[in-house]
């Protein structure tokens, strides 16, 4: 679809949609397969991932192309922005569903399933919990017995973390200053050690879930406190993960020279993004782990 | 580095042709084509699944299906019904209608918007193929309930994955939507200007953002219970299956909304058409619509009363749920309103609208009686339930699609309709549709159970009746099929207006309009 200058740009037919529908389907399907111990499951799951890798960077390899041959005008950038800011309130009340969860259990049915003597008698409830069949908790950090669980003190790695992230949200926004005053050395720089900020918080969230594995009997399978806390911070992971990709590729790009002073959208993005992901963490250390 | 080769790119359109064209297309007619059809194929497919369900209920014993297959049947109908059949619809109409009525050249992300109706296709026969499973298909009911679905075979965890790409493709939608109505209004197209049907798909596409996600959480919740050995639904470890109605009713009643709002938008472009006059209460139309959508999330509950909630919330959710009356009533009142004195003509499209008024209310009304606590502990998972819903979502949601379809299908096409046959189909549509459904009104009041394959000798009659109509609902769709496709294939020009000084940027164009519309965008005074 020819695009006069100062014209919405509207893209030529693209077989990426198509390739993502057979790379996402493939994934799940072997998925699913592979969790009801089908033989074929993960080679179909791997076949789905790599066409979805596969989507992925050669569909925003394109939109990278189109932005730096300057096809898009600023309509088309307002466009990506806003979809970008809806995107990112999807992603909120996603966790919104697993915030929801958290509250309704601790504050609501934990409390009645100790209130009601009829299901489990004798079960005291309160939080943290295994449930009145699950192992019993006892104090944050400590090694534990047979039957037995502790959950993570909120003032060890935990706070670190926070730390950790929250300063890596300074960073973006300098980096993001520097993009726009035009120092691309000083850009490159804050860029980078956002990126690192974000790796250091994963290996020592890496290193809180082996503790909690290996010394605190704290696994997936620890009744509804388990469950809860691997859930969302485990959701919480994954999408610091995808933001570190995100801001790695920029940093990518940025090294190869693309952006503008006033032309920056994934930049933009990627940072909003980044900001999201900082502000679930606040979230979940109040809730998860001080509370 | 590569400016050049993209600028070269953009000077020899090379499109696609034959199913190619359909599969790589980025252009907002082509997939608002492929979401009607897509959609058609499910109603039709949904339809059987009813199908088999009324021959089963047709007399008292088991019959035709065994009691698990019948289980499936209703559980697949409702999900196909659901997700494949009204919101791909709506969607389509969305499509089509919005950068025409907003004088846009497209959707804001048009290969976005290939993605957002690729995905509907994968998804589906993801959830079909659950019934290739040993377990066969999912068979809890379309909520999904836990702890039936924790104990179901691997046909639940495709229809889980089935939901999780539904989600995707409805998020990626709606944020499409949401951006095409901000940014892509033609100069002079204030918001309170927009036809309704654009401000009814806004709303709806904000539903739509916030509630799919949750539910995609809900069902991964279910997944991690299954398979990874959490325990949000099991009471031994701490959890409580009742977290997992909470958690899907609150996307499940903006999901109703998510499936009336555009049908209201419809009927909102056809009554003022017909009527000749101009749409009664614009602006409290608009606020109701935001009205219904705010209350949406704060009535949840009201689908869990006979559940063992404390007194205090099964009050408060009962007089929250009797606050929809009013947004509600504020929309059935302004389009009787715009009939009012009007100088009316019963084209088809016009007898579906007025048709939705009159049934989607009976339907709105039963849902007032549910809503009432105490009566819903009489009412609850029976056939009344079941009556409801379908006035709401077959004589609301469906037949409002028919009506636009038959609105919008001369500009679409070029060609005009038969005339009669779309009377016919209007008649057999709502006759056999009252005789399917109005006697399950009296089966549920009587105490008969919803999704069971057996009931007790003295509901037979009413059951026979129901089925009959059943079937001939089910019949008469392929009449539609029929009128649709003849006229694709030709038939009266159309003009430009096509009906008389409809209102609207749509009917600025030639009928059928180019393959690119408002390249230029229209100015609107």
């Amino acid at each position: 679809m020819s695009s006069t200058p100062g014209s919405y740009y509207l893209p030529n037919p693209s077989h990426w949609p198509i390739v993502g529908s057979i790379g996402l389907f493939s994934l799940l399907l072997g998925l699913a397969l592979a969790i009801n111990e089908v033989n074929a499951g993960p080679w179909v799951m791997t076949f789905g991932g790599v066409v979805t890798v596969y989507m992925l960077a050669g569909w925003f390899g394109t939109v990278a192309r189109e932005s730096e041959g300057g096809l898009y005008n600023d309509h088309v950038g307002m466009s990506f922005r806003m979809s970008m800011l809806w995107f990112i309130f999807s992603e909120v009340m996603f966790f919104a569903g697993f915030f929801g969860a958290l509250f309704y259990v601790r504050v609501l049915s934990v409390p009645w399933l100790a209130e009601t003597d009829l299901l489990w008698p004798g079960y005291a409830g309160g939080w943290p919990t295994a449930g009145p069949a699950g192992a019993v908790p006892i104090l944050p950090d400590t090694p534990v017995q047979e039957g037995q669980f502790s959950t993570i003190g909120p003032w060890g790695i935990p706070f670190w973390n926070t730390v950790i992230l929250l300063s890596s949200s300074v960073t973006v926004t300098i980096a993001h200053h520097a993009l726009k005053a035009d120092h691309r050395a000083k850009l490159i720089i804050w860029l980078a050690i956002t990126v690192a900020l974000g790796v250091i918080f994963l290996f020592f969230q890496a290193a809180e879930y082996i503790h909690a594995y290996k010394d605190l009997g704290l696994t997936l399978g620890t009744g509804v406190y388990g469950a809860t806390f691997f859930m969302l911070t485990g959701f919480h992971g994954a999408h610091v993960t995808i933001g570190a990709i995100i801001l790695a590729v920029i940093l990518f790009r940025v090294i190869a020279g693309h952006f503008s002073p006033d032309n920056h959208f994934a930049f933009e993005a990627g940072a909003w993004y980044w900001h999201f992901v900082d502000t679930v963490w606040v979230g979940l250390f109040i809730f998860v782990y001080v509370l | 580095m590569a400016t050049a080769e993209v600028a070269h790119h953009d000077h020899h359109d090379h499109h696609p042709t034959g199913l190619m064209r359909w599969v790589t297309t980025t252009n907002h007619k082509d997939i608002g084509t492929l979401y009607l059809i897509f959609a058609f194929i499910m109603f039709l497919l949904g339809g059987a699944m009813a199908l088999v369900i009324r021959a089963e209920l047709f007399q008292p014993g088991l019959q035709v299906v065994d009691p698990h297959f019948f289980n499936q049947m209703t559980t697949v109908h409702a999900l196909v019904m659901v997700f494949g059949a009204i919101m791909p619809g709506m969607v389509g109409f969305a499509n089509w209608q919005i950068p025409l009525m907003i004088g846009a050249p497209d959707m804001a992300l048009p290969r976005l918007n290939n993605w957002s109706f690729w995905i509907l296709p994968f998804a589906a026969t993801l959830l079909m193929s659950s019934f290739l499973t040993g377990g066969g298909g999912p068979a809890a009911g379309w909520t999904l309930y836990a702890p039936l679905t924790i104990q179901g075979g691997m046909g639940v965890d495709l229809t889980i994955f089935a939901v999780h790409m539904l989600g995707v493709s409805s998020v990626l939608g709606a944020i499409n939507i949401i951006v095409t109505v901000f940014n892509m209004r033609a100069p002079g197209m204030h918001f309170m200007k927009m036809p309704l049907f654009v401000w009814t798909w806004l709303i709806t596409a904000f539903l739509l953002i916030a509630v799919m996600p949750v539910f995609a959480g809900a069902v991964t919740m279910l997944l991690t219970d299954r398979h990874f050995g959490t325990a949000f639904f099991d009471p031994a470890g701490g959890g409580d299956p009742v977290l997992f109605q909470h958690i899907f009713w609150f996307f499940g009643h903006p999901e109703v909304y998510i499936m009336i709002l555009p049908a209201f938008g419809i009927i909102s472009a056809i009554i003022p058409t017909f009527s000749r006059k101009p749409l009664f209460g614009y602006t409290s139309m608009v606020l109701a619509v935001a009205g219904i959508a705010f209350l949406s999330f704060i009535v949840w509950a009201h689908h869990m009363f006979t559940v063992g909630m404390p007194l205090v919330g099964e009050i408060y959710f009962m007089y929250a749920t009797m606050l929809i009356a009013v947004p509600t009533g504020v929309k059935i009142f302004n389009w009787v309103a715009t009939m009012w004195r009007g100088s009316m003509t019963f084209e088809t499209p016009m007898l579906f609208g007025v048709g939705v008024v009159f049934l989607f209310t009976i339907g709105g009304l039963s849902g007032l009686m549910l809503g009432i606590t105490p009566a819903d502990f009489q009412y609850h998972d029976t056939y009344f339930v079941v009556a409801h819903f379908h006035y709401v979502l077959f004589s609301g949601s469906a037949m409002a699609m028919m009506g636009g379809t038959y609105y919008w299908l001369p500009k679409w096409t070029g060609h005009m309709y038969d005339e009669k046959l779309g009377k016919w189909h209007f008649w057999l549509t709502s006759i056999f549709f009252n005789i399917a459904f109005f006697p399950q009104h009296f089966l549920g009041l009587a105490g008969m159970p919803r999704r069971i394959p057996d009931y007790a000798l003295q509901f037979t009659e009413f059951n026979v009746i129901s089925s009959i109509g059943a079937f001939g609902l089910g019949i008469t769709q392929l009449l539609f099929g029929y009128i649709v496709y003849k006229c694709i294939k030709g038939g009266e020009k159309a003009t430009s207006e096509v009906w008389d000084n409809p209102e609207g940027l749509e009917w600025t164009l030639p009928s059928p309009p180019p393959y690119h519309t408002f390249e230029t965008p229209p100015v609107v005074k």
